[in-house]
Formats: C-alpha cells, structure tokens, sequence
C-alpha cells in the first residue's frame, strides 16, 4: 500500500484528551511536578512515573554531547512546553486554501491530485471513507494477534507488555536526549507480533497519527516474539511541518529468536530557509536488539529533512547468528547539518552486521557518517561489512567519515571500503551533449549512487524517494 | 559525396573563444554542408578539441567573438542540452566515467529525449532493448556492456566505440568527432570507421578531428583543414592529409606565415 494511500486511511486519535483547553498545556518548563502532571495526564500506572523521574534525575546531571560535528545554538530546556493534549490539525476545506509550495511538491512527487488533498489536510472524509478502512486494517492486524496502537493506548491497554520491554534497549540514562525523551515522552506507536507470526502488511504509522501535529519527544517500541517477522515504515516523501523545533524521538526494538523486524524511514521534516533558519532539529536515538538467536534487524533510512540530524540506528547482536543492517541515504543541501551513521555491537557468536552508507551534499551543508563496530570477545565468527560513500554537488559543503572500529575477538572479519565522488562539469556536460539537462543528469546520477539503499525500501517508498531526491537538489546545480 | 543539393549546416565565421582567460580560438571561419565529411588536423595545442567543445557548448569556454549558425540557427545562443537535441553531436576524445548509471538507461534516455524532440515516439525498455542490440552488432559490441556503467573501467576502445554507438542511436545532423582513431589498435579503428562510414549519409556532415591521416585510409574526407594556434591555416581536398603525412605540419605553417606577411606588407 503506498504511503499516499496509508495517509488517506488516518483517523483521529480515538482516545483523545477532552478538557477544557487551559488545563490541555503544561507551563513552559521542566520539572518533576511537570513530569508527574504529564503522567497523571495520561493516567499512567506508578512504575512508568517512576521510569520518567528515574531519567530525569539522571537527565539532570548529564550534558548535551558535544562530540556530533554540528553546530547550533544552545538549547533552553525551560522553554518548552513539555505537555499538550493532542490537537488536531486545522482542517482546510480545499486545495485553494493549500499552501502553493506543499502543492508544487506534490506535482513534482507525481501524487495524484485527490490524494494531495488529503495529504495536505484538507477534510479526509470529503474525500474517503477513512474510518472504515482504518477499521478493516485493525481488524485484519487483530486476527492474526498483532497489536498496533499508540504507546499511550498499549501502556493503558497492555502495561504487562510495556513494563516489560520499554527501555530495555535504550536505557533511560542511555544518552543525553534520550535521557530526555524518557522523562517527557508523550505519545508515539507501540507494536506487538505474537509468536510465529509474519505481519500480513507493511504498517506505518501513518495509519496511526498523521490528523495530529506529531509529538515532540516520540517513543516507539517494537516487539517481534518468536519467529515473527514485521516491515515498519515511519514517515513520509511529502514535506513535513512542525511548530516545534526539537525533536528527540526514542525507537527500541526487540526481535526474539527466528524474529525479523525491517524499519524503514524516509525522513523529510522542515530544514529551515536557505540560510537554515527555522529547521528542525532531529535528534534521535534508534537502537534494535537482536535478543534471540538467528534474529534479524534491518534499518533503512532516507534522510532528507530537518536543519540538523544526530541519528545512529543501531543494532545490538546478542543472539547467536543475529543479523544487523543499516542501509542509509543522507542527502544534506543549502545549510543543513547531518551526523548519521549506525552502531553495530557484536556480542553472540556468528553475528554479522552490513552498513551502505551514501552521503549526497549540496550547497553550503555538511554531511558526516559516524559509525561504531564493536566486536566483543564472545563473538566468535562475527563479521561485518561496511561501505561508506560520499558524493559532492559544488565546492561549498562538505563530507565527512568517522568509522570506528574495535575487534576484541581474533576470529572476527571486518571490512571497511569508502569512496568520495563529485558532481562535476565535466559529466553533466556529457550528459548535455546527448541532449540531458542537468536535472535528469543530477538524478540519474544520485539513483545509481543510491541504488544499493533504495533496493532495500519497500517498492512504492523507493519510487517516490527517488523523486524526492531529485527534488530536494532541484536548483543546487546547473 | 558532395551534392548539388547539399544545404548548409554549420557556418562558422570569426569565431574567437578563451579558456580561463587565455584565447584559445583567434578566428575560425569554417562551412560544412550536408553530405560532406571534413577533417581537422593539425599539431596539438592547435585548438582542434577547444573548437569541437565551443561548437557543444561546454560551459568552461566563453566565447568572445564570432558567429555560428546551425542551419540557420544561432548555436552561441543554447545551452549544450538545446544544441544536441538540434542534431549536434560531439564524440568525445576522453568519455568520462559515471559509476552507477546503467549504459542502458543512459542510451535510452538520451535516446527518448531526442525522439521528443523530434516528434517521434519514444521507445519503452523493451523495444530499445531490440533496437540498441541492432545498432551494436554494426560496432561488434558485447551485449554485456548494456548492463555496465557508463563508461566506467571501459577500455580506450570501448569507449570509443559507445560514442559511435550513440552517435548511431541519435542520428545526429552533424557529428563532429574527436581524437576517435585515438588510442584504438587496428581493429578497433576498421570497426569504428566503417561504423562512422554506415552513418554517414547526404543528409548529414561529419566532422572529424584527427592528429593522424591513419583514419582517413578508411574514412575519406572531402575536405582536410589544418589548424594551428587557433586559426584554419590551410584547405584542402583528401591529398593533402596525405601530403601531412609525408610532410609534417611545418611547412604549412611557415607558407601561412609568409602570405599572412605579404598581405600585410
């Protein structure tokens, strides 16, 4: 199902908060009263106030990390508002009412014209039946066993589950940000595959959240049991709006024996002006476990959005003969700034982990993989593979690679290849020659280099990437 | 195989063009009418490479005074895309490498892009799939080459042989080929000029740019220009690149010398 598709089928949030609108916002600040009032909010059991107070006493004595190659101004944590009740978004009740630029990129993404109605929040029920086919697509995930609900929902609904399995990958005091994100999370999607169980559909979380702004401090928490197997896919081609500025989302999965969990994200969120103002900053902590033997993890990313992105999805290989993949696209133009990459940590035996790495940079930006392979002493026979490419569009940006790499094991196997290409006069000249304007060519050129990543995304996700890559360089050469 | 009723192509007068400043054409004056095949000799640094890339439009040259006019047409005024897309085609001396791009897709959408604008249709994977396989029996080329990057790891005769292929792919009107014979063994030089002989027709012109009259014993020219240091200092008919041969470049400059002196005595 495509994305565009997936995004026609949202509903409200069913659950919402209904009070009276001063009481829905929590006063700009962070402390411990601020986090008790978010969790008596959502109406939590005690043990999940205590896991927030836990990260944020430790929250409070760590500092911002200063090591990610990006720079930006300082952060006023008691600036924000860490509690809102959910809000839906302003209806609009036609295209006209559409801001010309988000329907410009729609044109340029080829989405059909009552789709990019409802994308851009034009009232979804003039256009579909949202509700019922929500309601089929949960009933077909319900027969099988799977839950798939916001994290709100499952901690109210399946608060063994949670208990169990929240932070457990990424430890509340893991970092920084996801110190941060533990003590305040509000909402974000929680997915559960029983036993044995191959998930019928790719989900997204489309279906889930989009007819709300989406919250600033997301947690996801995915669970494959046993033999389970599940594709998710988190964002969206269509550019992406927010009122908020810092974004520090948390995302654990945990894939048991047999398991196999492929996340996919294409992430296009604001990136500010031309000079960078106004652009998100996407910090995020996204780490797999691959807790049970012969498991499996694979993260693919398409990064395209926000002013600055800090973002290494991770795969800890406990399980013997686990597998670990990150496939990344990174494409930074005008002033944006991206420190991405992954960690692959090699503990059980035979565990073998893959990361392609392509950096595209344009205009003024800076783009760095930073990846870690840590190869423990249990981990006989591990082997990993990686490939970091970087590709250069004009003189001004830059591309940087940090690769670090500890073998403690004398069994273990690791390859590390890098490359660094440009765009350059010459080839768009032979491209002009035999009739290629620069577009087509600069395209052409990012879909060969990209080829390898986009191989990894689900079918429709990967055409419109493509488009989107073409798009967001629109201007940056010729 | 000049004609009576061959038209004008390409017309060339005064043309001066610089490189980072330094002048690199100083007045070229040069006419080419369908139906005839042209070569441009001369010692290197005579300005045969700068010329064919000012007539593509390559963005590293400017040029700074002249005219040409491709049957009719100001060529000075479109961008490189614009001028190919008219039927102008360069062979490259040096093909550059793109690491990732499939040659099939690179032909085919090179291909389309000129049917367009033609007016033809264009031809979906499959049917130019048959098509280029037919055009690269005539160049006796691996299939497998389809399938490879463009250009990338390519022997200097492979590559050679991909510019005919897409000069035989795009039909130009005019084809004006650089440095081909360059880096080619024997073979790959009778395979590349009887490609370039098949394309050649009395609608078109080829233009071809040679240090060496070795590509004229099978492709024979109408007309054999000398360039030094910027100019076209001497034409001929195909006996004088037989006359180079033998020769050398020398004599033409310094004849060229003494006439331009006497004119100015």
């Amino acid at each position: 199902m495509s994305t565009v598709l997936q995004d026609l089928v949202n509903q409200p949030y069913p659950h919402g908060f209904v009070t009276n609108i001063e009481s829905d916002v929590a006063p700009k600040g962070l402390n411990e009263d601020t986090i008790r009032l978010i969790s008596a909010k959502k109406n939590e059991p005690e043990w999940l106030l205590e896991f927030r107070l836990k990260a944020y006493r430790q929250w409070l004595g760590m500092e911002e990390p200063k090591w990610p190659n990006v720079r930006y101004p300082k952060i006023d944590f008691q600036a924000i508002s860490y509690y809102s009740a959910p809000k839906p978004k302003k209806k609009l009740n036609s295209l006209d009412e559409v801001d010309p630029e988000l329907l410009r990129t729609f044109e340029k993404l080829g989405v059909p014209m009552n789709e990019r109605a409802a994308l851009a929040g034009v009232a979804v029920d003039v256009i579909f039946d949202s509700v019922s086919v929500a309601t089929t697509y949960k009933q077909r995930l319900a027969e099988v066993g799977i839950i798939f609900c916001s994290i709100s929902e499952a901690v109210q609904q399946h608060p063994g589950l949670v208990q169990q399995y929240l932070g457990t990958v990424v430890p509340v005091g893991d970092n920084y940000y996801a110190a941060l994100n533990s003590a305040v999370f509000t909402d974000g999607s929680f997915c559960f595959i029983p036993k044995g169980v191959k998930c019928p559909m790719d989900l997204s979380t489309y279906f889930r959240i989009n007819t709300q702004e989406s919250g600033q401090f997301e947690r996801t928490l995915i669970i494959a049991e046993e033999g389970a197997s599940v594709s998710y896919l988190e964002g969206c081609t269509a550019p992406k709006f927010d009122t908020n500025q810092l974004h520090a989302a948390v995302v654990e999965l945990v894939a048991l024996d047999n398991a196999d969990i492929k996340y996919s994200t294409v992430q296009n969120w604001y990136a500010g002006d031309e000079q960078g103002v106004g652009g998100i900053y996407n910090f995020v902590t996204k780490r797999g476990l691959c807790k049970g033997v012969n498991s499996r993890i694979s993260w693919t990313q398409v990064e395209t959005g926000s002013a600055i992105t800090w973002k290494y999805p991770s795969c800890i290989l406990r399980g013997d003969n686990s597998v670990g993949e990150f496939y990344s696209v990174a494409l930074t133009n005008h002033r944006q700034q991206a420190d991405t990459g992954t960690k692959m940590i090699h503990l059980g035996k035979n565990t073998r982990s893959t990361i392609v790495s392509k950096g595209i940079s344009a205009g003024h930006s800076n783009n760095s993989y930073r990846g870690l392979v840590k190869i423990a002493p249990t981990a006989a026979g591990a082997r990993n593979y990686s490939q970091c490419d970087s590709m250069l569009i004009g003189d001004q940006c830059g591309a940087n690679t940090f690769p670090y790499i500890q073998v403690n094991n004398p069994g273990a196997q690791v390859e590390h290849e890098a490359s660094t290409s440009k765009i350059g006069e010459d080839q768009l000249f032979y491209f002009a020659q035999r009739g290629i304007g620069a577009e087509e060519a600069v395209s052409m050129i990012i879909n060969g280099f990209c080829k390898d990543v986009f191989q990894q995304l689900p079918m429709e996700f990967a055409v419109e990437a493509t488009k989107l890559l073409g798009l967001k360089l629109e201007g940056s050469v010729g | 195989m000049i004609d009576q009723d061959s038209k004008v192509l390409l017309e060339v007068r005064g043309l001066r063009a610089t490189v980072n400043g330094i002048e690199i054409l100083k007045g070229i004056d040069l006419a080419v009418s369908s139906g005839e095949i042209h070569a441009i000799m001369g010692p290197n640094g005579s300005g045969k490479s700068t010329f064919a890339k000012v007539l593509a439009g390559h963005p590293a040259y400017q040029v700074t005074d002249g005219t040409v006019f491709f049957e009719g047409r100001n060529l000075l005024e479109l961008a490189p895309e614009a001028r190919a897309r008219l039927g102008v085609f360069l062979g490259f001396q040096y093909p550059i490498e793109i690491p990732g791009v499939a040659n099939s897709q690179f032909l085919r959408l090179a291909y389309n892009t000129v049917q367009t604008e033609r007016g033809k249709d264009e031809l979906d994977p499959l049917e130019f799939d048959d098509f280029v396989r037919e055009k690269m029996k005539l160049l006796e080329m691996n299939p497998d080459f389809l399938d490879r990057s463009v250009n990338e790891g390519f022997s200097g005769g492979e590559k050679k042989r991909n510019e005919i292929l897409q000069m035989a792919l795009l039909e130009p009107k005019i084809g004006i080929l650089d440095e081909t014979d360059s880096g080619l063994d024997i073979d790959a030089l009778r395979i590349v000029a009887s490609g370039v002989n098949r394309l050649a027709s009395k609608d078109n012109a080829i233009v071809l740019i040679t240090h060496y009259q070795r590509l004229l014993n099978y492709i024979t020219p109408d007309y054999v220009h000398v360039m030094d240091a910027g100019r076209i200092i001497r034409t001929g008919g195909k006996e004088l690149a037989l006359e180079l041969e033998t020769r050398g470049y020398d004599w033409v400059s310094a004849e060229y010398k003494q006439t331009a002196t006497r004119a100015t005595a």
